[in-house]
């Protein structure tokens, strides 16, 4: 019984492929931060931040392999942190 | 039965923790958003002020612990208790590199009279001011948060050295990964508002 309630293992080989994955996007973000492209700069480079987070998310924090309980309640987090930003931002953006 | 870790229970309130600190840094997101719309061209000026290869660096060192303290996990589990102690040895390695950047960082930022309340911010534009402020606030914050992820780290490796800490019961070693890869993921979105902003 306690050997089925052990969590998801993951192997080095796995969290290797994630870190290289992590390390790439980050050589992306800064190399994109060198061209200009206008308004398109920061959205691009919070897309990449985010991609870069839900790796680290899903796999080094095992997200991936948690149960409903913990997976819920992080996207209601989420969701919160969302209409905390999104609509502070709107409000100031659209006085 | 009395000796039964709750292990789920032990990790779901790792996680609301986890959810207070996110907001708490959301927190100060909203207000980097609210004063980049108002600010841009003095945001672009602060952030150009910034070295993105320190910054850089810095990402590639958290990101390397992370996935170190991710590692010890499972070299634990898999009984490798060798191996587990060297990579956490070496998170909290990765962990002084990263402040000892950070120090030069500021240093270089102190002696050009860049720093909270100084002449220069003081009496310069307000955008500026903003930025730096901003700037000081959330590295700061986050710093603390690597000092703090370094003490657990490091009582999770005498743990593990004492056997306190094992196999069939790592939940503290968990738990001060979960924090570790928390103060990477608010890092991962630190580094580009702040350096990478155009």
């Amino acid at each position: 019984m306690t050997h089925q309630d052990q969590p998801h293992l993951l192997s080095y080989r796995q969290l290797a492929v994630v870190l290289a994955i992590l390390l790439v996007l980050t050589i992306v973000t800064v190399a994109v931060s060198y061209v200009d492209l206008g308004f398109f700069n920061v959205p691009l480079a919070l897309a990449i931040a985010c991609t870069k987070v839900t790796f680290v998310l899903l796999f080094f924090m095992h997200l991936k392999y948690e149960g409903p309980i913990i997976n819920l309640s992080f996207i209601g987090t989420v969701v919160f942190l969302v209409i905390m930003i999104g609509f502070t931002f709107w409000d100031v953006a659209f006085r | 039965m009395t000796d039964r870790i709750d292990q789920d229970g032990i990790k779901i309130g790792m996680w609301l923790f986890l959810y207070s600190e996110i907001i708490l840094f959301g927190g100060l997101f909203v207000l980097y958003a609210a004063y980049f719309h108002r600010y841009p061209e003095f945001f672009a000026a602060g952030g150009l002020e910034l070295d993105r290869l320190f910054g850089a660096a810095n990402t590639v060192v958290l990101l390397v612990s992370s996935f170190t303290v991710a590692a010890s996990i499972t070299a634990l589990r898999l009984g490798k208790k060798g191996q587990c102690i060297g990579l956490l040895l070496f998170s909290l390695f990765c962990g002084v590199i990263f402040l000892v950047n950070k120090y030069f960082e500021w240093g270089a930022k102190f002696a050009r009279d860049i720093f909270p309340n100084s002449e220069t911010l003081t009496s310069g534009e307000p955008g500026l001011n903003i930025f730096f402020g901003l700037y000081y606030i959330i590295t700061g914050l986050h710093g603390i948060h690597v000092i703090i992820g370094m003490i657990l780290l490091a009582v999770s490796l005498v743990w593990v050295m004492t056997g306190r800490i094992s196999a069939s019961r790592f939940s503290m070693l968990d738990n001060s990964g979960l924090y570790w890869h928390l103060v990477d993921l608010i890092w991962i979105f630190v580094f580009p508002l702040f350096y990478l902003v155009l």
